[in-house]
């Protein structure tokens, strides 16, 4: 039950992309289509749960028994860019239909911030190793529901009559407000 | 010439609402007009100080590891800047949260080393890296001002108006959306006229 609500609350209540403003880059950049944002939704998925794993046992294994915690921002950003490297060549290798649906946004998952914050974010609130990867999961999963949803949602409006002031970026915006405002109807649901 | 450096970032190629830079901190620490400059004063010193070192180290700097290079030198400017204002200012560092790390995956930062800094001489690099953060600074004020104002009645915490009128929608996060949708809007409006 309490990791059911670490789930949840990372999944839709603290929804990365529409509460809490994590990786809004990709969110507009990626989301014209529906094709893209499915391929950088699984990519998201795959790193996440693997490079929140690998930066947890770093923090707890490494950093702290040598009191080198103010060390964490250098070391978690390489790692993960390292960790990235490794996926994309494995999975090149191992899993190639996978990796072509992933496409190029494996290796610009580096740079997408919401894979460092959930490493910050789990060690912040101080979850065991299963608490911080269900946590992972919920946020990916977050992330995916909230991209795909906004992709079908710009691909209706590129049909659309729009103000001419507010074609493009403008009303991608007013959009994704009316989608935070849903989202935050969630808050408080199983007392969370 | 060094005057076009300090210049064009402000409004020109203001990271925020020209290039689409920068978006994340923008929305999610704009929700009061305090925390908006607290976040302001932190990305200005990391992008000028990693500015300031990439540049004078251009030239001994190997071209396939600059990336990693860079890295290093802003997540040193970030810890620094994490740690003073963990001692100094706790609450403003409670306020802004995982914000302060993530700084170091600031599109911003990153991008002025890469484009800018890594191919230019220290003095025009540190005006760059000002003008830079001058012009994020305007848009994340401003933002913060406006929700700030419209979402609790107040401004740098004095009361304005009585707080049961405002629309506290403002301070929420789908406010951040509204506030630089219809920002965004009015500029491009106003660059129309202009024209």
């Amino acid at each position: 039950m309490e990791l059911f609500g670490i789930f949840f609350a990372a999944f839709l209540i603290n929804n990365i992309l529409l509460i809490r403003f994590i990786a809004l880059c990709s969110f507009f950049g990626v989301s014209t289509k529906i094709d893209t944002s499915v391929g950088m939704s699984l990519a998201v998925i795959f790193v996440m749960t693997i490079s929140s794993a690998v930066s947890w046992l770093i923090f707890h294994a490494i950093l702290v028994p040598f009191h080198l915690e103010f060390l964490r921002t250098a070391t978690f950003i390489l790692t993960i860019a390292a960790l990235v490297q490794l996926e994309e060549l494995y999975l090149k290798k191992m899993i190639p239909t996978l990796y072509r649906a992933m496409g190029i946004y494996l290796p610009l998952i580096t740079t997408n911030c919401a894979i460092l914050a959930v490493a910050f974010l789990a060690i912040d609130y101080r979850y065991n190793f299963v608490q911080s990867m269900v946590y992972s999961l919920g946020v990916s999963c977050g992330y995916s529901l909230a991209i795909i949803l906004f992709a079908y949602i710009r691909e209706r409006m590129a049909l659309a009559p729009i103000p001419k002031w507010f074609q493009g970026y403008p009303i991608a915006f007013i959009t994704a407000a009316l989608m935070s405002l849903a989202f935050l109807g969630f808050t408080g649901m199983f007392g969370l | 010439m060094l005057w076009k450096d300090f210049n064009q970032g402000i409004i020109k190629e203001n990271p925020v609402l020209r290039l689409m830079i920068g978006l994340c901190p923008t929305l999610a620490v704009s929700s009061n007009a305090v925390n908006a400059l607290g976040m302001s004063v932190a990305v200005a010193f990391v992008l000028i100080c990693s500015n300031w070192v990439i540049a004078a180290i251009r030239k001994i700097t190997p071209d396939q590891i600059r990336i990693p290079i860079f890295i290093i030198i802003i997540s040193t400017f970030v810890t620094i800047s994490d740690y003073v204002m963990q001692a100094y200012t706790p609450e403003l560092y409670q306020a802004l949260g995982v914000f302060v790390p993530l700084i170091v995956v600031n599109c911003i930062i990153l991008g002025r080393a890469e484009a800018f800094a890594y191919k230019n001489p220290v003095l025009n690099s540190i005006l760059d890296g000002a003008g830079m953060s001058l012009g994020f600074a305007l848009a994340l004020i401003s933002l913060g001002v406006v929700r700030e104002i419209l979402g609790a009645g107040t401004v740098f915490g004095l009361a304005l108006f009585n707080p049961a009128v405002a629309a506290t929608i403002m301070v929420l996060p789908p406010g951040a959306f509204i506030a630089i949708g219809v920002l965004m809007a009015a500029l491009n409006k106003f660059e129309n006229k202009v024209q």
